[in-house]
């Protein structure tokens, strides 16, 4: 007996995040970690459970090993479902050919078989690299209200920025008129939010228009929705008000986390009534020790926390020894600061080892740039790691020769 | 090894009256995000048991919440898995319509439960074993040795308290062959090997034992059942090592927190390695630290907001810190809110409790000031 979704989800996360240089090498986009506990595809998933929606598609295909096991059966997130839930969906062969996803639209196009399925009404497309909260509910039901073909979530961006973005232009009841990636002279400030809600129908038919134009880069932004606009088709923008952040770059990753800090925080996660679910380590409550200073920041479980954290956000299980500074910085799971090391202003990735006495990046009141440092490193004792690099194996053995490598 | 795991949800309630008032001991919350129940539950996961059963007795509604399916351990299972086993009272049969009192009586209850698993040993536990211990361990030198049934046993200071009877010695020569076993009755402390309350046996002698004692009209385990087996039936003690504690006053609730401020106790309860602590998942925000904030030697959960100054303190999920506001060697609970100026010294508020500005608390460590549930001050 199968029931009906109203509403199925397809959650694009396959990019690889080239932008995020180190981060990504090893794991898509999606699975990058992000404000201690969470990974970037939490809130996306979160959003989803906590809008009703039961029926999620992943699309993967960089780095997919990562974020399959993180995904795993979908438990964290309540999408273990007997009917629906959370599913992986990386390229596959075919009866005739085997792809990859060629690009987004392509993406959903190979799976309009998964969608089918569930003989949805609506296709939510979401992206797996955005930080924000948001009641998808809310945007469905404004698509129903305006028997709409698709629509498209917009948040309002400063006019200097608005060039960075795909810009919509609507009229006074919402309809929207024009469409440009990335405009050089934006003519709004309504940028796309990567959100998107079709009716099932209108989806299908255009993807498999979109499928058979060979000059297509089979991509939403570029050649879906232009598409669907020329032909005058029913298109809606959907205000969104609230915290929104594209996390793409090393340095827009870093500043959605500041943004956790304060004492009004821009992000406010202690919010119980719009939860962030993420798969529990079982990790024991953090301790504060007798010469510790903590200002500013937010720290988790697991971690043990003996010398100075300042406005910083430290993951899971991440020791900061005595005598040692973590000040403006980002700190991944797992990380050992070790006896006087310091970190200035820098993001470091899960695993890494900052011997004693050595120094990571330059101190932001002093100008200095952000630094980003890889994987799983050892950087030795009593070295100096400069700021604004990337720091991964290669770059510290240059740095400290033998001990920087050891 | 097939191993049935079973433990005993409302032991010595009657030891933290105020805590147990509105739930099981088994569901007393116990270093910041855990109830007590999670050790003993841990324990048996992580020794490969994956049927547990659950017996309670009254006040059980908090635990059925904690546990739930039963996925945070990894027990919600097609097979298996976790299950609550609640008293009931037989529609005819029943002369005396009354729950049980003893361990022995809660057995008896669930005789049809033993009988019906396909384990062939047992592990009973009591809730309140906070430690982290290989129970495989124990199950395998019962194995080896073929005895009956195998206590658990740890040398440590006992000293019998008025009006608690739960310190019971256990007396065992070279060979591991207990000897005696009988409640502790020194006035002064005394270093002896004192009954961990964790039994491994053969399911079918726990079978027999208990259908013995129905037919005998036995009421006590320790001194019907098990001081008359002595010297008959192969009994052996194992020793233990490594961190464990009971609940059996407020004072010693309040210690055995503390403990946890001792990195060496966290060493042994949270960092065995392949031995991790389960418990249900609450999802809480990580801990935010205003630029206020002073923070030194503390216990802390996710999903709490500091602005004020904690000192010497476990601080449980969810717990607001004041501005101007100082808390020392105090436990706050689950959703503890504290407003500011408030000066707190050996505190223990349950949860959800509220304490308004400018309030001055203070108890002591031999009887820390107690704050009931959902209370404002």
């Amino acid at each position: 007996m199968i029931k009906r979704k109203e509403c199925v989800a397809m959650l694009l996360a396959g990019g690889q995040g080239s932008r995020l240089y180190l981060l990504t090498e090893r794991l898509a986009k999606p699975a990058v970690p992000f404000g201690g506990k969470y990974r970037i595809i939490d809130f996306p998933i979160s959003n989803c459970i906590n809008s009703g929606i039961d029926t999620v598609g992943v699309l993967t295909q960089y780095q997919p090993l990562a974020l399959n096991e993180y995904i795993g059966n979908g438990q964290p997130w309540d999408l273990d479902r007997v009917y629906g839930g959370v599913m992986m969906l990386p390229p596959y062969q075919g009866l005739k050919r085997a792809d990859w996803y060629k690009g987004t639209a392509n993406a959903i196009y190979q799976n309009m078989q998964f969608i089918e399925k569930y003989d949805p009404e609506y296709v939510l497309i979401l992206s797996g690299d955005h930080i924000y909260r948001m009641d998808y509910a809310k945007m469905i039901k404004e698509h129903k209200r305006n028997k709409a073909d698709c629509t498209i979530a917009v948040i309002d961006v400063p006019l200097a920025e608005a060039s960075r973005f795909g810009i919509m232009s609507a009229r006074e009841d919402m309809s929207i008129y024009d469409f440009e990636e990335k405009p050089k002279n934006p003519k709004s400030t309504m940028a796309s939010m990567g959100v998107y809600v079709f009716s099932k129908e209108k989806l299908f038919s255009y993807l498999i228009a979109d499928e058979q134009d060979e000059n297509s880069d089979k991509d939403f932004g570029k050649n879906v929705i232009p598409a669907m606009l020329k032909a005058g088709e029913r298109m809606f923008a959907y205000r969104f008000e609230g915290y929104w952040k594209d996390v793409g770059t090393v340095s827009s990753l870093w500043e959605a986390n500041m943004d956790l800090l304060g004492d009004n925080p821009q992000l406010d996660l202690n919010d119980g009534s719009w939860k962030i679910y993420s798969r529990s380590n079982a990790y024991p409550p953090h301790y504060v020790g007798e010469s510790a200073v903590i200002k500013n920041s937010q720290v988790t479980e697991g971690c043990e926390i003996y010398g100075t954290v300042i406005n910083s956000v430290i993951g899971g299980g991440v020791t900061v020894a005595r005598g040692a500074t973590v000040k403006d910085s980002v700190l991944f799971d797992n990380i050992t600061v070790s006896e006087g090391a310091s970190v200035y202003y820098s993001m470091v990735d899960s695993g890494t080892v900052v011997g004693k006495n050595s120094t990571v990046g330059k101190d932001k009141d002093e100008g200095g740039k952000l630094t980003l440092v890889g994987s799983g490193l050892n950087i030795a004792d009593g070295i100096s790691v400069p700021d604004g690099e990337l720091i991964s194996q290669k770059t510290l053995a240059d740095i400290g020769g033998e001990a920087g490598a050891k | 090894m097939s191993v049935l795991g079973i433990i005993f949800s409302n032991i010595h309630d009657e030891n933290v009256a105020d805590l147990t008032r509105l739930r099981t001991m088994a569901s007393v919350p116990y270093g910041c995000r855990y109830r007590l129940i999670d050790f003993a539950l841990s324990n048996m996961v992580n020794s490969g048991i994956s049927r547990v059963g659950v017996i309670t007795h009254y006040n059980y509604q908090s635990l059925m919440d904690h546990i739930g399916s039963g996925k945070d351990w990894d027990l919600a299972r097609r097979s298996g898995g976790i299950q609550i086993l609640p008293p009931y009272i037989t529609a005819f049969a029943s002369s005396r319509p009354e729950v049980y009192n003893t361990r022995l009586e809660a057995l008896m209850g669930i005789v049809s439960y033993i009988q019906g698993a396909r384990e062939e040993y047992v592990i009973l536990t009591d809730c309140d074993v906070i430690c982290n211990m290989d129970f495989s361990a124990i199950i395998q030198r019962h194995i080896d040795t073929g005895a009956d049934c195998t206590i658990a046993t740890k040398k440590s200071y006992l000293v019998t308290k008025s009006g608690t009877s739960n310190n019971v010695e256990l007396f065992y020569n070279e060979n591991g062959d207990v000897t005696d076993i009988a409640e502790h009755n020194s006035v002064e402390p005394a270093y002896c090997n004192v009954n961990l309350n964790i039994y491994v046996m053969n399911r079918k002698y726990l079978e027999e034992i208990v259908l013995d004692s129905v037919a005998h009209g036995y009421k006590s385990f320790t001194k019907d059942v098990l001081a008359r087996r002595i010297g008959r039936d192969k009994i052996k003690a194992y020793e233990c090592d490594g961190y464990f504690a009971t609940v059996d006053s407020m004072a010693e609730y309040f210690a055995c927190s503390m403990d946890l401020l001792n990195p060496g106790t966290r060493r042994e309860l949270f960092g065995v390695a392949d031995r991790p602590i389960f418990t249900k998942v609450r999802n809480s925000a990580p801990t935010q630290y205003s630029a206020t904030a002073v923070t030194k030697n503390c216990l802390i959960a996710d999903g709490c907001v500091i602005e004020g100054t904690v000192e010497n303190c476990i601080l449980f999920r969810g717990v607001k810190i004041g501005r101007g506001t100082t808390v020392k060697n105090s436990i706050l609970m689950q959703d503890t809110v504290v407003g500011d100026n408030v000066y707190l010294n050996c505190v223990i508020t349950d949860k959800s409790a509220v304490v308004r500005d400018g309030r001055v608390l203070s108890g002591h460590e031999s009887k820390p000031y107690f704050i009931e549930k959902n209370l404002t001050v």
